[in-house]
């Protein structure tokens, strides 16, 4: 029952619901978003004129270093992760995750692993150095062997590498419970071809965190041994390469740009079909090509290294497959024109962006080509045009395909629908703020303006450029303020959502908004790949009942996923404080949350 | 947990299979810098003057042995034989407790030879790579004496078989990633 789902601080803390761990998500990953997106304006300030003092080196350095960190494990990532938690159940028609409280645990390890990263702006204090100095300053890569303690005798990197080690731990959680959630809990009649395809995109993207985030962990792990006990793992006078942790990364670094844009896509995949009232052109083809993607995305890796000299033979044969893995990501996007081809087309704010992804993503993606060819690459590497490239994959790209699914979803979410006109008022300004602020840098880069330099001379001739980049950046803020308006007024404000605002095809518009806890009344069978539309062969399923007809078991609360993803902060401040004890109270309370976690009687 | 599931597959199990591949990529890359680091060190102790073949031949008998101990206790689990369940539970974990009692000789040993962790490129990459592996054992070894603790206490009848299962598909997982480092590290120098 609705009313079921009770109140308080503690229904919130113990919640094993994956709707309401989807709520937790979305509310930490966009204050984390918003984090990393004052620091961008940090970024944006200082270089707006040349030889700008607003900020120093050393904390230019940190800033960009924490942006990137943020945007990419703490915002992007738990955004996506925020709708794979709220809509996956609701899309296979199933009651829940197939273990909630590792959901829970997964939420809990990233809320606190995201903590630990940004306590570093404030724990200078606790080193001898003052606020603002030990946040991680190595960039989002991490680049060793100047991750070394040698070159990095602070513990910013110490930070930087226990953080991710912590939020890797929760991407792995969570891949495992997708993966399980996907196949195996689809209701009667849920074939994989019939899965949304926003659903097939997680699940491709689950696969990608189980197989990527080993490898970085390892990576890290080496880096940890290095700073902490002595091993030269990447000491290039002990005869090792730093070249070795270049590869560890970008094996995992590459799977991991289309685990940020693999779920964008999903999301877009879903949109586009309602609002042009056309099923998925190509559905099978875009399915396909994600997979192809997700699989071709471990063989591209080296092209983040065409700098370093690899050689002839590596050169081209990354080229080769970076230029291939182009095609089937060109198909998809030929598919969703396609869909909208002829279409009846509704311009929803969510129409919007998922239109805005395309156009903004087709630009990011040639940018993209034009660094896979080695020669081309060497004149661009290390400058602002690879990150206008960038920023047009993770922000037109991503950041565009989830809002998109904010606005399409969050009626489901929260029962209420958001402003159509603040919506549309937020989508423009983001457009043109997001070209005026990420377009310039091509031409600042291709000019010669080196990226993660803090600031420049006027005889570069780059200062107007980036005045106007600067500009946009603010323009982006001001969408977002509008966005969050919006967002806060749909509390009170909007208009309380219907079953189904926008006459979608998939299983979650047959429940109410928000949906009851048990999610379906009556468990749905299933006959086609669009159960809700009237399609040739089929007619539209009938909604589940408002009131289940038989008693429904809803799984309680826990606060042992907590307990237990409590100690990986603890078991991280044992290095970072070099004291003992502090890993001795993080095993025992590691041993505890997991003995009871698993003796505690708790039936799904 | 054991309802009806979409691929007829218990929910469990499908995670722990999703996890051992996980857990390959993680041995893979280990083992892999393992191999690129080869014969790279720039001083001594180097392998051959180290590595007691002989001696960690017994230890690697002794997990392969204890792999059998598992199937034996989970035949005994999985036809409700609570009395073999025990024994073999426990010798299981036994024979791992062996394995890490011998890996705690060969480190003692190895160390007193002059090769720690920081010595040399072999010695980071040795340590660090069969210390991962013997972490993994000690988890199975505490699993094992909790599922043994438990039918001590008479709670792991038969509907527990799963549980049993899973803890095998580990402990064999382990087993096997041991095979490939004593080849890899031991066998082919």
């Amino acid at each position: 029952m609705s009313h079921a789902r009770g109140g308080g601080l503690k229904s919130w803390l113990t919640t094993t619901d994956h709707k309401r761990i989807g709520l937790l998500y979305f509310w930490t990953a966009l204050a984390f978003f918003l984090i990393g997106g004052i620091e961008a304006l940090f970024i944006r300030v200082q270089l707006a004129q040349p030889n700008s003092h607003v900020v120093s080196a050393e904390t230019y350095n940190q800033l960009f270093t924490m942006h990137g960190t943020t945007m990419v494990f703490l915002a992007l990532m738990p955004l996506g992760a925020s709708f794979f938690n709220y809509m996956v159940p609701l899309q296979i028609g199933a009651r829940d995750v197939a273990f909630p409280r590792l959901n829970a645990f997964s939420y809990w390890v990233f809320l606190f692993g995201g903590l630990l990263l940004n306590a570093s702006w404030f724990a200078g204090p606790l080193f001898h150095a003052g606020m603002l100095n030990v946040a991680p300053d190595g960039g989002w890569f991490g680049y060793a062997n100047l991750t070394e303690r040698q070159y990095s005798p602070g513990p910013n990197i110490d930070f930087w590498l226990l953080g991710l080690q912590i939020l890797g731990i929760s991407s792995l959680a969570a891949g495992f419970n997708f993966i399980v959630t996907i196949l195996n809990m689809r209701a009667p009649g849920m074939k994989m071809m019939r899965l949304p395809a926003f659903t097939w995109m997680t699940l491709v993207t689950q696969f990608l965190i189980i197989t990527a985030f080993p490898v970085i962990t390892v990576g890290l792990a080496f880096l940890m041994f290095d700073r902490f006990f002595g091993t030269h793992f990447y000491v290039r006078e002990a005869g090792a390469t730093p070249l070795l942790w270049q590869h560890l990364f970008w094996l995992f670094g590459h799977p991991e740009v289309y685990i940020l844009i693999l779920p964008a896509m999903g999301v877009v995949s879903d949109v586009l079909p309602t609002f042009s009232r056309k099923p998925l052109f190509g559905y099978t083809v875009v399915v396909y090509s994600g997979v192809l993607i997700g699989l071709m995305s471990w063989g591209v890796w080296s092209h983040h290294m065409f700098a370093v000299g690899l050689g002839p033979i590596a050169d081209s044969v990354f080229a080769a497959t970076t230029m291939l893995i182009a095609v089937p990501t060109g198909v998809k996007i030929f598919n969703w024109i396609a869909t909208l081809w002829g279409g009846d087309i509704r311009g929803t704010t969510a129409l919007h962006f998922a239109v805005g992804f395309i156009a903004m993503f087709i630009i990011g993606g040639l940018s993209g080509v034009t660094h896979a060819s080695p020669p081309a690459d060497l004149q661009q590497t290390d400058t602002y045009y690879v990150v206008a490239h960038i920023h047009y994959v993770f922000f037109g790209g991503t950041i565009f395909g989830l809002f998109a699914g904010i606005y399409y979803w969050w009626p489901k979410m929260s029962g209420r629908l958001l402003d159509e006109r603040l919506g549309k008022i937020h989508f423009w300004l983001q457009f043109i703020g997001m070209n005026l602020a990420f377009f310039p840098m091509h031409l600042i880069g291709l000019l010669g303006m080196p990226r993660r330099v803090y600031t420049y001379a006027p005889e570069l001739g780059v200062g107007a450029l980036n005045l106007v980049s600067t500009t946009g950046a603010f323009l982006i803020a001001l969408s977002i303020l509008i966005f969050l308006v919006n967002l806060w007024r749909s509390r009170t404000h909007g208009q309380p959502a219907p079953n189904d605002p926008w006459g979608g095809a998939t299983l979650e518009w047959s429940v109410s908004s928000p949906p009851p806890v048990y999610n379906f009344s009556v468990i749905p069978t299933v006959t086609s790949r669009l159960p809700r539309w009237r399609t040739e062969r089929h007619g539209p399923m009938q909604d589940p009942p408002a009131t289940p007809p038989e008693p429904i078991h809803v799984p309680g609360g826990s606060w042992w996923p907590m307990v237990a993803a409590f100690a990986l902060p603890v078991l991280a401040l044992a290095p970072l404080t070099q004291t003992l004890w502090i890993a001795f109270a993080g095993v025992a309370l590691l041993i505890t949350g997991v003995y009871g976690w698993a003796f505690e009687p708790f039936e799904v | 947990m054991s309802a009806h599931t979409s691929m007829g597959l218990d929910n469990r199990k499908m995670a722990f299979w999703a996890f051992i591949g996980s857990e390959c990529l993680l041995f893979g890359s280990l083992i892999s810098t393992y191999l690129v680091y080869k014969g790279k060190s720039v001083v001594g102790p180097y392998p051959p003057e180290i590595l007691n073949i002989p001696f960690t031949s017994v230890s690697t008998f002794d997990l392969l042995m204890s792999s059998l101990m598992m199937v034996l206790a989970l035949a005994a689990v999985q036809r409700g034989d609570l009395k073999w369940g025990k024994i073999w539970l426990f010798s299981t974990a036994l024979l791992g407790l062996v394995f890490l009692g011998g890996q705690v000789l060969e480190f003692t040993e190895f160390v007193h030879k002059g090769l720690t962790i920081g010595t040399n490129l072999f010695g980071c990459t040795f340590f660090v790579l069969t210390g991962t592996h013997g972490a993994h054992v000690t988890v199975g070894v505490l699993w094992l004496l909790t599922l043994w603790v438990r039918a001590l206490q008479g709670k792991l009848g038969r509907a527990n078989a799963m549980t049993v299962e899973i803890t095998g598909l580990y402990w064999h997982f382990v087993d096997v990633v041991w095979i490939v480092i004593f080849t890899v590290v031991y066998l082919i120098q």
